[in-house]
């Protein structure tokens, strides 16, 4: 039988190496923002492992505008990154430094 | 244990693996490929809790849309591999600690303080489909539409941020047609009215006869 712990800690697993992902690809922008999309998994498995185990439906509700807006923000965010390359030839985070900052 | 727990645990392992695999390979290719793997047995640890429409969802669009995107990028854009990578091991112990530490914590709290009993699994009759369209469109009609909305940003945003002139491309701009006036295409030209010319004496050696002279360049 599956319980509620099963999927949260799978989740809260798949958070932490995400994290760590960013931490180790820091220099890499692409990378970087599948990290960010591997954050979004985990955080979507705990809405719908409390959606199935509270029987309410407003969870999957809610990870279908999750799904919707991490699309749309994949789309921008690379769009964004080939701009970014286009302009300065390199995704490198560090040479993103016109700021001074 | 049951089949459904040994899918869960089959379906859990593929997915921190290959979450494993993602952070950790050389190639963007190959990370964006690993990050496809995650999505596919994610998809498939949401159908065993029963939300057959997101695994779908999550498959169709997830998969097919959003990682392709990704594979395009990373594939157009030519990137020195070598100089992303430095400062890998220099990060990979605080990496580490920073997230065995979160894990620790969160799987301490989820373990000890959180827990609900299982459901009834539903009958072969419950639609999750169908259940999802009934509330989707009558009570979260309105971030529904805003939702689709937010998609039609994301559209023009992407377009207008990517789109460049080219300076060889030869399609034509229907605003520049219309603004065009008659002052800015042809001139009239004031002057007196030529006769035609008797054949000059000194053209023929050199050409033959020319029946008039008003083809030679001046």
């Amino acid at each position: 039988m599956i319980t509620l712990e099963h999927y949260l800690v799978l989740a809260a697993l798949l958070f932490s190496i995400s994290v760590a992902g960013i931490f180790l690809n820091r220099k890499n922008v692409i990378v970087l923002l599948m990290c960010i999309e591997l954050m979004m998994l985990a955080v979507n498995i705990n809405f719908i492992a409390f959606s199935f185990f509270l029987q309410d439906l407003a969870g999957q509700v809610f990870v279908f505008f999750i799904l919707t807006v991490a699309a749309a923000e994949a789309a921008i965010g690379l769009a964004i990154l080939v701009l970014l390359f286009r302009n300065r030839g390199t995704i490198n985070v560090q040479d993103m430094d016109a700021m001074k900052g | 244990m049951t089949f459904e727990l040994v899918l869960f645990y089959l379906f859990g392992a593929i997915l921190l693996g290959g979450a494993l695999a993602m952070i950790s390979v050389r190639n963007p290719v190959h990370a964006a490929l690993f990050l496809v793997l995650c999505f596919v047995s994610a998809a498939a640890l949401w159908l065993l809790a029963e939300a057959e429409f997101l695994g779908i969802v999550l498959v169709l669009v997830y998969v097919g849309a959003v990682m392709v995107l990704f594979l395009f990028v990373v594939m157009m854009l030519d990137i020195n591999l070598a100089k992303l990578r430095e400062g890998f091991t220099e990060y990979l112990p605080v990496g580490i600690v920073v997230a065995l530490a979160m894990a620790t914590v969160l799987v301490l709290v989820i373990t000890r303080y959180i827990t609900m009993e299982v459901p009834e699994r539903a009958g072969p009759e419950y639609a999750n489909t169908e259940a999802l369209g009934a509330i989707l469109y009558t009570e979260y009609v309105y971030p529904f539409e805003i939702a689709a909305v937010i998609l039609l940003v994301a559209i023009i945003a992407a377009i207008s941020l990517t789109m460049r002139k080219r300076p060889d491309n030869k399609s034509i701009d229907p605003g520049k047609q219309m603004a065009v006036s008659r002052e800015g295409r042809v001139r009239m030209v004031a002057m007196p009215s030529e006769k035609k010319k008797a054949p000059r004496r000194g053209a023929q050696g050199s050409g033959a006869n020319a029946p008039d002279g008003d083809d030679d360049p001046k």
